[in-house]
């Protein structure tokens, strides 16, 4: 733990990448984590996003060092630290329950880190109060830990993981005990942290709109494996097979069929005209909710855009949003959003109403059927 | 009687109606503590012989145990061998608790159940396994071998106290500090340890009166300048009733109550 940076520079300078290679873990005959690869950027905010049981959360307890993998390499910048315990790692690190120490006050709990490392009780107070105002908790250092409420517990947890200067901070779902209200605050406001730290941060959650708020990359992990790592407006928009789509937003997946030249259709709609694939695989057209739009059939340009005609079978107001589901050939369900404002003549619809809904071509998400990539 | 027409909890029924409920439970505690308190007036006696109510009043057998040197003598193995008993069955029982508690190993379980046999086991049992083994290293009438068995006792009682707090704090802490800084050790000792000290202190005043008021072992194991008071109340009552053992007895009651009552108290300071 003597190898930590000490310098006052704070910023992306301190902080490091991390290399993941062939990293697995098994429990008994199951992969909580296979073979995986992965890069982290030093000071990029990287999201595990996956359901639970996945192995993200496996995958960051490794990167702490809170379980050895049966195999890999994990690399914070050029030194190996699978055989490095958690103490002398220097990663700082938030957990879901915060963790907080309830025998010391709020100020004692943030000074432990620095404590441990021999630092001058001057300079500890100093910093303690430094990451007090980055936390906006200035002047609560004498409290108690029972007098905070969640949010502040929340910020005082976040104060305890980066005032040691780590170069590597671990997220284990930190805000999934805050309300909805505050957790979306939270999340701006730790995005505006890890601007001003600069630290390479590696944060898990199963909340995909936490996820797309906050990330520079999200990793989408599913039984163990990495299934895509991106952007979050490419996962968005390019979600590399059904397990991400269906994850990720809403989405509806209508089957495809190739006629062997590159034309894919939907029933009777050709959805695209040149597309490389070999026959053997099944493909799906992945429909966003709010992408589609009410259409007339006779005034949409067909070269951008296919219409979808049916029956409108559910419709439901939810406030910033209405959300229905549309019949096609009472086979397929397709689901869609608007807006709800007074200028919108969709907010009419009732069941039983026959409707026709336009999907521009730019929009068009085809992915390959079934779980794997 | 506005209180019998009060509801009685969250329930539409009143206090009256929960009246029988009042009336047996409060027989069924007088039959519980009955029995031990009739010693207390016993203790009094004037007599020569046990009576109960006693006719005549008096201090004259406290008198008797305090200037008995051979009393005295007793209390003072009983106290020294509940003393280290109390010291060796809370660490091992801590230890043992804490590491089963941790360990994710799937023979964790089978290993508490099995260190807490002693509890299931008649104690008989136990008592005569010590004594045949005692025997054999010389262990029997020495306050070592005591010690060991009672702990046996008593260690089983450290645990289930220990495991219990551990299963109401958040062991995420410790992986916290590690993260932090701390090592594993230093971790258990700055977070843990401080946080389950009530647990500590009261399943160490469960293994010293484990050890107190044990009397089958100490029959077998204990003798000569080593005999225990249990030891000696049971010798005694065999040979010659006598009213110094409702003294004896009633300054046993106090101390167990004291300390049981103790161990409440500091069970509810740790919320």
């Amino acid at each position: 733990m003597s190898s930590h940076p000490d310098s006052e520079s704070s910023g992306a300078s301190t902080a490091l990448p991390i290399h993941i290679q062939g990293l697995t873990k098994k429990y008994g005959q199951m992969f909580a984590l296979d073979s995986v690869d992965l890069e982290v950027k030093s000071g990029e905010f990287l999201t595990l996003l996956g359901p639970s049981g996945s192995g993200k959360t496996t995958l960051l307890m490794a990167i702490a060092g809170f379980n050895r993998p049966d195999a890999g390499s994990i690399r914070f910048g050029e030194t190996e630290v699978i055989l490095t315990p958690p103490h002398q790692r220097n990663v700082g690190m938030v957990f879901q329950s915060y963790a907080l120490f309830p025998h010391m006050s709020v100020a004692e709990n943030i000074a432990f880190p620095l404590k441990l490392r021999g630092i001058a009780a001057a300079e500890t107070a100093q910093r303690v109060e430094a990451a007090l105002t980055t936390v906006q908790l200035d002047g609560l250092g004498d409290r108690d830990i029972e007098q905070l409420s969640g949010g502040q517990r929340q910020r005082v947890a976040l104060a305890r993981a980066f005032v040691f200067r780590p170069r590597i901070l671990l997220m284990d779902e930190p805000l999934s005990a805050l309300d909805k209200k505050l957790r979306e605050q939270m999340q701006i406001e730790l995005k505006h942290l890890h601007e001003q730290l600069g630290v390479t941060t590696v944060y898990v959650t199963h909340d995909q709109r936490e996820a797309l708020t906050m990330s520079d990359r999200i990793v989408v992990i599913n039984h163990g494996k990495l299934t895509q790592i991106d952007t979050p407006h490419n996962i968005y928009n390019h979600p590399a097979n059904a397990f991400v789509a269906d994850f990720i937003g809403e989405s509806t997946m209508l089957p495809l069929e190739h006629d062997g030249s590159g034309k894919l259709f939907f029933q009777d709609h050709l959805v695209e005209t040149d597309f490389k694939t070999d026959a053997a695989r099944n493909w799906s057209l992945v429909i966003r909710p709010e992408r589609l739009f009410m259409a007339d059939k006779k005034a949409v340009d067909s070269e951008k855009a296919i219409v979808f005609s049916g029956v409108v079978r559910d419709f439901v107001f939810q406030g910033e949003t209405a959300f229905a589901l549309m019949s096609i050939n009472d086979k397929y369900d397709l689901a869609f959003r608007f807006g709800t404002d007074s200028s919108s003549s969709q907010n009419i619809l009732q069941a039983g109403d026959q409707v026709s809904l336009g999907l521009n071509r730019s929009d068009v998400i085809i992915i390959p059927q079934g779980d794997d990539s | 009687m506005n209180w019998l027409k009060k509801p009685a909890s969250d329930t539409q029924l009143t206090h009256g109606d929960r009246l029988w409920l009042y009336f047996v439970a409060t027989i069924i505690m007088l039959l519980l503590v009955i029995p031990t308190f009739i010693v207390i007036p016993m203790s009094f006696s004037e007599s020569q012989y046990l009576e109960f109510p006693p006719e005549h009043w008096s201090a004259r057998w406290y008198n008797v145990y305090f200037e008995s040197s051979k009393w005295m003598r007793a209390t003072v193995t009983s106290v020294q061998v509940g003393v280290l008993t109390m010291l060796v069955a809370t660490p091992m029982g801590v230890m043992a608790a804490y590491a089963l508690f941790v360990s994710g190993h799937r023979a964790a379980r089978a290993i508490f159940a099995f260190l807490i046999t002693p509890m299931i086991v008649p104690v008989i049992l136990i008592a005569i396994g010590a004594f045949y083994a005692y025997g054999r290293v010389g262990l029997n009438n020495t306050i070592t071998g005591l010690v060991l068995a009672h702990a046996v006792l008593a260690t089983p009682l450290v645990m289930i106290v220990i495991t219990s707090a551990l299963r109401n704090y958040d062991l995420n802490q410790e992986r916290v500090a590690r993260s932090l800084g701390a090592t594993r050790l230093k971790a258990f000792f700055v977070i843990t340890l401080p946080q389950i000290k009530f647990s500590i202190v009261t399943s160490a005043l469960l293994a010293f009166l484990t050890s107190f008021d044990e009397v089958i072992i100490a029959i077998f194991v204990s003798g000569g300048v080593n005999a225990t008071l249990t030891k000696h109340m049971f010798s005694s009552l065999r040979d010659f009733i006598d009213p110094t053992i409702a003294a004896i007895s009633t300054i046993m009651i106090l101390v167990s109550t004291t300390l049981l009552l103790a161990t409440q108290f500091i069970g509810s300071r740790q919320k």
